[in-house]
């Protein structure tokens, strides 16, 4: 097995290790902890009143909107990042290839931004 | 014939009627059929300071629409008070606005003594006029202390203002033998005499009083975090503040001049020199501003009464027999500027032992009724600023 | 001693589990006690005492902490999805360990290179981990079925995506300079001159989003207190609002560590070739420096936390979108401006 698929056989065994730190302390408090459910321990919280109304509701449609430039956005992180790692060798050409790149995405933004979706109303 | 008024104003986008109830249409944020959230904050909730209780309609962060709704605490006060003899009820006013029982007391004493004619000795108003603006003083530190925890800031200015407001909780200790239900005042006077040493002490909170305000005031006033929280929100109009009888710092915030120590000029009000601070856009920031200078101003007057202290003299007038106190039939209204504004008493007498009629005017109530006015539109987050720098007691609001 | 390091160098495997389990029962404890900590400091900067009757200076405040956590009732509400209530605070927790496999804690000890994967794409590996941990909060907000829930893991969502990509776009100009997306070539890079000092602005940025993504005042609006109650843990107690509260301090621990790594030299000595003859002791030597480098960075996230009111939520989305990102965007074209100006033709 070579150094590179280790790596990752060691991350997996953290993330069962991170999983048990997780599970754990959930599996031994069950064993431990008393158990008195009452119908009125068991309500919603809603500063002392019964809750009215649905709280799953289709909420506004603001918080979404930036989730979807995120989407947009995080992916040209995700093509600069080689890009940046990689710069020392590409030299010029791939400076001016990643400038039209970048001023393509900056498009975008000053696209969105004009539009108002960056605007919280 | 009276004509209706029917003056309006705008408020939220829409026209309301400047006098009397305003209705306000809930409109729903936009056309993609995004649903409202309904949600109730109080009576159980960490800033509604106290149990008290807002029914918020929300687009998203914005409140479409707000209902505040009181009587959490309701303990019957004036209906009690009719029932017990007029001193009787001087220990419940201290139940009022718990924060600043004495001028409560003040105020209650006033309307009393309005009421029988009684005249108050020298020494006695000197040193109501000063544990009346010690008062203020508490009640503006922890209120910007309170203030700034609503801003977020988790506790450390609020500590610092309690640190200071407990030297003079001490004094009041001192001499009342209750650190917030103080009780101190009676019909003609004030219930026990301040000794020597007494005086030291307040002069000594006076004299470091404003090294406190300055650091308070460089850490707090120029936050930039806290200007772009407060500016421009929660405006409260001068035409609005004046219809809707608000009164107070929060008035004097909205740039109307009116202070009930100037107008009325009670007690000794008249010898001092001092100013009333008014605010120009009626913001939080306003509010929040205020407060500090009404702080220095009140230093001002402290130090001026101190200075003028009488040496001798009564601190009650002895021929106010308070065992069996009978005024004559009458009827009488006494105001004072309580630090959160127009606190008065109406009282009416048939001649006996017992008030006919009892009649507190909170100012934390009246000045509690425009918050919706001033919340539509704003965010979730700005209704807990402008319900803090309201500054309400639930004790007094709910009686 | 030598002979035992040797017996473990034979069994590779032993090692890196040793290694696992070192680091993770190092970051539960840092996180009991920065909790204690902040406490402390609080207590502090508010001139007053804190708990200091468990043990002595309070030190098993922690412990006590946890064994009432332990044994409190598990209420779960009537209305909640039951499989993503449970699941959520687990899912907070996870990605906060995780994070940490690519961060070289130290330089070698014995022979053995002090991180757990020396992955040659670490910073990806981070940024796609750190993401997950959104999920756990979006879930609790959204599997509570309860309002102040809902309206705080709907504020997380877009809160945590805005300021995440601002943390990437600030890091891009550190792995322009470094050459490489491993870690350890990182901290090795920084052994002349911290990268703070080459990108500032970018150590700015990093900060700033390391705040949001932690949920840190004065960016804690998904549970600000003031106006949500409890935000996204509301209906969360016992075990598993202890699992969420440590999820907070856990990633409070990998943001410090990622900017010790990023921008402060990793493991290495300030400035001076300072190294004691003995391997063993050097090795133990980088590590304790790592660790105070990153405490030092812990102590400015709980003094921010006592010292800041909280902004409001569009301020702060205005913040992320209209501030920092173009801000980070800008320093990405002059890091690559400067570089290419730089290089020889």
């Amino acid at each position: 097995m070579g150094p590179y698929a280790t790596s990752y056989v060691l991350i997996g065994a953290l993330m069962l290790f991170g999983a048990m730190v997780g599970v754990a302390p959930l599996v031994i408090s069950a064993w431990l902890r008393p158990r008195k459910p009452s119908p009125l321990k068991n309500q919603t919280f809603e500063c002392g009143l019964e809750s009215k109304g649905d709280s799953w509701v289709q909420f506004k449609v603001q918080y979404y909107i930036y989730a979807l430039v995120f989407v947009i956005f995080d992916l040209e992180t995700i093509f600069l990042l080689p890009w940046a790692a990689t710069f020392h060798q590409l030299g010029l050409f791939a400076f001016l290839e990643m400038i039209v790149f970048l001023v393509v995405l900056v498009g975008g933004l000053v696209w969105a931004w004009r539009k108002g979706v960056l605007e919280w109303k | 014939m009276i004509q209706p008024i029917t003056e309006t104003i705008e408020i939220g986008g829409s026209e309301q009627p400047l006098y009397g109830p305003r209705s306000y249409q809930v409109l729903s944020g936009n056309d993609l059929g995004s649903q409202l959230l309904e949600i109730s904050m109080g009576p159980h909730h960490p800033s509604t300071h106290g149990v008290f209780r807002m029914d918020v309609v929300l687009d998203g962060e914005e409140v479409v629409k707000l209902k505040p709704v009181f009587g959490y605490l309701h303990r019957n006060h004036e209906k009690i008070a009719e029932n017990a003899s007029y001193l009787a009820s001087m220990p419940y006013t201290d139940r009022l606005d718990y924060f600043c029982s004495m001028t409560n007391n003040w105020a209650y004493a006033h309307a009393v003594e309005k009421l029988a004619g009684i005249k108050v000795p020298e020494r006695a108003e000197y040193m109501r006029v000063i544990l009346a603006e010690l008062t203020r003083l508490v009640n503006h530190t922890a209120l910007v202390g309170f203030l700034v925890n609503d801003l977020g800031a988790l506790g450390t200015p609020l500590i610092y203002a309690f640190r200071e407001r407990e030297n003079i909780l001490d004094v009041f200790e001192a001499l009342s033998g209750a650190r917030m239900m103080c009780n101190y005042m009676r019909f003609g006077g004030v219930r026990v005499d301040f000794t020597p040493d007494i005086l030291k002490r307040i002069t000594h909170i006076v004299d470091r009083y404003p090294s406190f305000l300055a650091e308070f005031e460089k850490l707090l006033v120029g936050n930039d975090i806290i200007m772009s929280r407060c500016q421009g929100v929660g405006v409260l109009t001068k035409e609005l503040a004046i219809a809707s009888s608000v009164t107070g710092p929060m008035l004097r915030a909205s740039g109307v001049d009116y202070d009930i120590r100037k107008v009325d000029k009670y007690g000794i009000y008249d010898r001092f020199d001092f100013r009333v601070p008014l605010g120009d856009h009626g913001d939080v920031y306003d509010r929040l501003m205020i407060r500090f200078l009404e702080m220095h101003e009140s230093l001002k007057i402290l130090r001026q009464a101190l200075k003028q202290f009488p040496q001798g003299g009564e601190h009650i007038n002895p021929e106010v027999k308070l065992r069996n106190f009978r005024p004559k039939a009458g009827e009488a209204y006494g105001r004072i500027e309580s630090p959160k504004g127009e606190l008065g008493f109406y009282l009416i007498s048939t001649g006996g032992n017992l008030p006919y009629r009892y009649r507190v005017r909170p100012p934390s109530l009246i000045n509690l009724t425009i918050l919706e006015d001033m919340c539509l539109g704003e965010k979730v987050a700005d209704v807990i600023i402008i319900l803090g720098s309201v500054d309400i007691v639930l004790g007094e609001v709910d009686r | 001693m030598n002979d035992l390091i040797h017996l473990i160098a034979i069994t590779p495997w032993a090692i890196a589990l040793v290694k696992i389990g070192v680091v993770l029962v190092i970051m539960l404890g840092l996180v009991a006690y920065t909790v204690l900590a902040e406490r402390r400091i609080a207590a502090l900067i508010q001139d007053r005492r804190g708990p200091n009757r468990v043990g002595p200076f309070g030190l098993l405040q922690p412990v006590a902490d946890g064994v009432k956590f332990l044994f409190k009732e598990n209420v779960m509400p009537a209305h909640v999805n039951k499989i993503y209530y449970v699941l959520a605070p687990t899912i907070t927790l996870i990605p906060a360990l995780l994070t940490f496999a690519v961060i070289p804690f130290g330089s070698t000890l014995g022979g053995v290179p002090m991180v757990i994967a020396d992955l040659n794409v670490g910073v990806l590996w981070i940024f796609s981990i750190a993401s997950l941990g959104v999920y756990g909060i979006v879930l609790a907000g959204w599997s509570s079925n309860s309002k102040y829930p809902f309206l705080g893991g709907i504020r997380s969502s877009a809160q945590m995506i805005s300021y995440e990509l601002s943390m990437g776009m600030s890091v891009i100009g550190v792995f322009m300079l470094v050459g490489s997306l491993n870690m350890t070539r990182v901290v090795g890079y920084q052994h002349d001159c911290w990268l703070v000092f080459k990108q500032p602005v970018g150590f700015l940025i990093f900060l700033v989003a390391a705040f949001a993504e932690t949920n840190r005042l004065p960016f804690d609006l998904p549970e600000s207190e003031q106006e949500l109650v409890g935000g996204y843990h509301t209906e969360y107690g016992s075990m598993k609002f202890a699992l969420f509260f440590l999820a907070e301090y856990a990633n409070m621990i990998t943001a410090s560590a990622l900017m010790v790594t990023l921008f402060f030299g990793g493991w290495q000595f300030p400035f001076i070739g300072f190294a004691p003859n003995h391997p063993m002791w050097n090795g133990v030597l980088h590590i304790g420096i790592f660790f105070a480098k990153l405490l030092c960075l812990m102590l400015v996230f709980i003094w921010v936390r006592w010292m800041f009111p909280r902004f409001r939520y569009d301020q702060l989305m205005n913040l992320g979108w209209k501030v920092f990102f173009p801000l980070g965007l800008a320093n990405i074209l002059l890091t690559a401006l400067i570089l290419t100006m730089q290089a020889p033709r």
